[in-house]
């Protein structure tokens, strides 16, 4: 058995060595592991399309002190046992400076632990959920938590709306929708608002229906929809079809060029928390959303977005650091301050998570129209 | 009227709409289970490749810019073909070699298939959704605060009868249907007796196959959001919907199907949208351990 | 009785030394995928019981493993201090839990269905563990979508790093597992197993209760499944509905299917390729810009079944080749 065991691992250390061929010094090594197939991959690509234009954009401009940054991807298929090998895998046998990644908290959460544990900085740009970055302090997030945006959007409907009667329908397959969700009503019902009713739908649902009908018979104002925009489209269409007449409130993930290309007229009129508006005058966000649609031919999402933005404050931490090494890499990204970001100025605080405003938007056909700043 | 009585209304005519699509894709898995015992995994993402085919159709052509019937029958068209097509040549590649083999074998080869369709289509067309073009206008037939009944939901359904009709005219009124029948109750038989069992066999996939192809037009257009992994969950309560009636039946297939759309909409509507998905499974397993032979289905027994 | 005593000793002893030789020798990236292997080998094996020796296609494997995930994060979430304070013996107590929990849902889910014919079999475990997600997905106490995060990791002792710790636990499961089931297997019960696979009718007519062999299968199946997931939940510290779906049911049916159906070396070594194929089949991305391995994937499993459809071992055992090796070459 002993003699299996050893003879079998060392087969397995030489046909593995062998794939992790020789490494050339004079390119920075970052990496990034994301959903790259199966059923979220639409977010995953999105980030990776994000990340990859940031860092051609720099290559293309010389690199970091003369030396271009190769992004090594690795697509998780959604797994967290996959992160798991992946992330050790990017460290350990490819050896990268920093890591990428991801979309999904709870895959964030397995790549957090093993990142701080091999002190390598690990920038997430979408996953919201609080503990991932409490895992250490090599662990950095560019985007809100989830806490903020629910309490984002709560202040909206009755400060700004001057609404009352809500009616939640949230995305029970993803812990994003309901965190949102939940300091949603919390918030909500402190500022004196009311929920009529909580139902919930499944990601890649079809048929919304029945909950819209439910949902109908309570007459509520407002309907908050913390989901993405591969359902929320479908959900605006069926809800007007059912002659509902509320207004939809959201959160970043209905952000998409998608998002009116699904519901047409029918989302128009909603309201949701973002990054950015498509009619900002800031040079930074149309420079980004013309180059987007040049080099993949479509609209960029919040998910390439902030994708670019990770790359980008990445390549500033990079730039600043002395020597490229981790920890340096670290300290600088710990110190981003006043970055100005195509998903807003981003500074980090001590918990090395973004300290960002939202911006509202009306969504009015294709475009998503600035309403107001909500700072933190 | 109670609001409760008006909902129930609106409720009935969802789950009637639901029910129809899981009828055209129940239909395909009853009918190739009817003559080959086999369950084809795969049935449900040849229904994606049939919207995805519409779609990219549409775009070619600009299909949306003139809509009308002609649109839609030139999607209907193509998403028929291309899923006979695909249905066809799985068959012969994948299915056909493993006729002899141990039940086990097939089932995996359909699950491979199913996943190299989902992940071929995921690299091919992209993971992103696309949305359908609008073909045909959805106009609203009753639209009262009591109810609201839109045409795409009456075109559903009735396409889902007349197709049962069809189905039911070619199998007990027609050779090929007679020959279908003989295949079902016993393959080496009808084959002793000169029936071309491969040419049945074709013919079947052909129809569940073209079913398929006319229920992804449809739900494309009512739901027009498509994407590569869009099957899964329709297949499953299709196939739900198909044992459901007792398999190898085809007026099992769309009472289990309407069934199935029925209580899906009322779970959601009076108990929780959550048990959604759980709500197929438990049918499934409450019936068959109830009466597993289905609600229409014959009791056969094994023969030694 | 000093004879099985002097043996547990030096398998204990052996795996103690591989452990140490594996912790130093190769890079942390191997070793996690040894270590995933390894449980994965026993989700396999347990499966081949039931898809292997007896016949019965299960499609709801992942959903036991998930139970046995569950509950030893559960356990360890309510109980913090136990783990740490009782060194490895509290997960072991943890795994027995959630593999008794998952074996007694084995009984529940296969006592009815496995009067069912083969293919009714398969749709109703994919439906149990469909149903399971969905319960697991609204429980809130069990985390909901977001799962258990931040699952107690097996500890370190001393020199020995967590890989060996690791390594350690999961290899005594590995081998009692398999010793179990190669016993099993080789015995009357084994001899029953096969006798449904092969033809039920005439086990029936011989006097065998063929329902009560199936459901022993399926129980003891069950039992490896929790086991393995609670290794899961301790090695990758979370877990969540979306793990165990489908796809993990899938994957762990291919392992038994490409190993052998009948051969728990085959499983052991369809584990190993399945984990690392794709791994290895990484650098074929680099070169299409393409991820086409789950469409590789795929695609072999329809090649397989057309064209190899026993498997790498058909039902033969590690033993049996090494003997018919000896026996050509002489």
């Amino acid at each position: 058995m002993k003699k299996f065991l050893n003879t079998t691992a060392l087969v397995l250390a030489g046909l593995i060595g062998f794939s992790g061929c020789t490494k050339k010094t004079d390119e920075i090594l970052i990496g990034e592991f994301g959903t790259l197939t199966g059923g979220e991959a639409t977010f995953g690509q999105s980030t990776n399309k994000g990340l990859r234009m940031a860092f051609d954009e720099i290559n293309g401009a010389g690199g970091i002190k003369g030396k271009k940054i190769k992004l090594i991807t690795y697509d998780n298929q959604g797994k967290t046992d996959e992160t798991a090998a992946v992330v050790t895998r990017l460290i350990t046998q490819d050896k990268v400076v920093a890591i990428i990644g991801e979309v999904a908290s709870g895959r964030t959460l397995v790549a957090a632990p093993i990142a701080q544990q091999y002190k390598v900085p690990l920038i997430t740009p979408s996953s919201t959920h609080p503990k991932v970055t409490e895992k250490g302090d090599y662990i950095f997030r560019i985007c809100f938590i989830d806490p903020f945006q629910g309490a984002v959007m709560a202040k909206f409907m009755t400060e700004n709306l001057k609404l009352k009667k809500v009616a939640i329908l949230r995305d029970v397959k993803n812990e994003y929708s309901v965190g949102l969700a939940d300091t949603f009503v919390k918030e909500i019902t402190q500022r004196g608002g009311e929920v009529l009713i909580d139902v919930s739908y499944q990601a890649n649902d079809i048929d919304f229906k029945a909950q819209l009908t439910q949902i109908k018979s309570k007459n509520p104002e407002v309907i908050f929809v913390p989901g993405y925009y591969t359902d929320a489209g479908l959900i605006t269409v069926q809800a007007r079809q059912l002659g509902i007449k509320a207004v939809f409130l959201g959160g970043d993930g209905w952000d998409s060029p998608k998002l009116h290309e699904i519901a047409k007229e029918a989302a128009n009129g909603s309201y949701f928390s973002n990054h950015y508006s498509t009619d900002s005058t800031d040079p930074v966000v149309q420079e980004f959303i013309q180059k987007f649609k040049t080099q993949f031919n479509e609209l960029p999402d919040a998910m390439a977005a902030l994708g670019y933005d990770a790359g980008k404050v990445l390549a500033m931490a990079l730039t600043n650091a002395k020597e490229i090494t981790p920890e340096n890499i670290k300290n600088e990204i710990a110190k981003t301050k006043d970055f100005p970001g195509v998903t807003g100025v981003i500074t980090l605080d001590e918990k090395r998570n973004a300290i960002k405003s939202a911006v509202i938007v009306k969504v009015e056909g294709n475009d998503k129209k600035f309403v107001t700043k909500m700072a933190p | 009227m109670t609001s409760e009585s008006h909902d129930f209304l609106q409720h009935l005519i969802n789950g009637l709409s639901l029910g129809s699509i899981y009828a055209l894709i129940a239909l395909g898995y009853t009918m190739v289970y009817g003559v080959l015992q086999l369950i084809n995994f795969a049935h449900a993402d040849i229904y994606m490749v049939g919207a995805f085919a519409s779609y990219y159709i549409s775009k070619w052509i600009g299909l949306e810019a003139n809509p009308g019937f002609m649109a839609l029958g030139l999607a209907l068209l193509t998403s028929m073909v291309t899923c006979a097509v695909l249905g066809v040549l799985i068959e012969r590649l994948a299915y056909r070699p493993l006729r002899k083999a141990p039940k086990l074998n097939i089932l995996i080869t359909a699950i491979g298939v199913s996943l190299l369709l989902q992940f071929g289509a995921q690299i091919i067309f992209g993971a992103d959704p696309k949305v359908f073009p609008t073909l045909i206008e959805d106009k609203s037939l009753i639209d009262t605060p009591l109810l609201i009944l839109k045409s795409l939901d009456v075109t559903v359904f009735v396409v889902t009868i007349l197709a049962l009709l069809g189905l039911h005219f070619l199998v007990f009124h027609t050779k090929m249907g007679k020959s279908m029948r003989a295949v079902s109750h016993s393959m080496t038989n009808a084959s002793l007796l000169g029936i071309n069992v491969n040419r049945v066999v074709v013919f079947t996939f052909i129809l569940g196959s073209s079913l398929a192809g006319i229920g992804s037009v449809l739900v494309g257009l009512k739901y027009p959001k498509i994407e590569p992994l869009m099957g899964v969950m329709i297949g499953l309560k299709g196939f739900v919907a198909a044992v459901l009636g007792g398999i190898g039946n085809m007026s099992g297939a769309v009472l289990g199907a309407l069934i199935m759309g029925l209580s899906e909409e009322f779970v959601v509507a009076y108990l929780s949208s959550t048990l959604r998905d759980a709500l197929a499974f438990g049918l499934l397993i409450g019936i068959l351990i109830w009466k597993p032979s289905g609600l229409m289905g014959k009791n056969t027994i094994e023969k030694v | 009785m000093k004879n099985k005593l002097k043996v547990v000793l030096m398998v204990l002893a052996s795996i103690s030394i591989s452990g140490l030789v594996l912790q130093f020798s190769i890079n942390a990236y191997i070793q996690i995928l040894i270590l995933q292997i390894l449980m994965y080998s026993i989700a396999a094996m347990g499966l081949n019981l039931v898809n292997g020796f007896t016949g019965q296609f299960s499609l709801g494997h992942a959903g036991f493993m998930a139970i046995g995930a569950y509950t030893s994060a559960y356990l360890s979430q309510i109980f913090p201090g136990f783990l740490e304070s009782t060194h490895l013996l509290g997960f072991f107590i943890f795994s027995i839990l959630g593999g008794l929990l998952a074996a007694g849902f084995g009984y529940v889910v296969g006592l009815p269905s496995l009067r069912l014919k083969g293919d009714y079999l398969a749709i109703v475990t994919l439906g149990f563990g469909e149903i399971l997600r969905v319960f697991l997905l609204n429980i809130e106490t069990l985390g909901a979508a977001r799962g258990i995060t931040g699952i107690v990791p097996y500890p370190e002792l001393g020199f020995l790093d967590r890989f060996w710790v690791s390594f350690f636990y999961i290899m005594i499961w590995f081998v009692v597992g398999l010793y179990f089931v190669w016993r099993l297997t080789r015995g009357r019960h084994g001899r029953q197993f096969l006798s449904v696979r092969e033809d039920e009718v005439a086990a029936l007519s011989l006097g065998l209760n063929t329902t009560q062999i199936k459901v022993r299968s399926f129980v003891i199946a069950s039992f490896y499944a929790g086991v393995a997931g609670s290794i899961y939940a301790h090695l990758i510290s979370i877990v969540s509905p979306s793990v165990f779906g489908f796809m993990m049911s899938v994957n762990i049916v291919v392992m038994v299917v490409l190993g052998g159906m009948g051969s728990f070396t085959g499983s052991i070594f369809a584990a190993a390729f399945v984990t690392l194929a794709p791994e290895l089949l990484r650098s074929l991305q680099a070169i299409t810009g393409y991820d086409l391995r789950m469409v590789v994937f795929s695609l072999s499993l329809i090649l397989i079944m057309i064209y190899r459809p026993t498997g790498l071992f058909g039902s033969k055992e590690l033993p049996d080749i090494v003997r018919s090796w000896r026996m050509k070459k002489s």
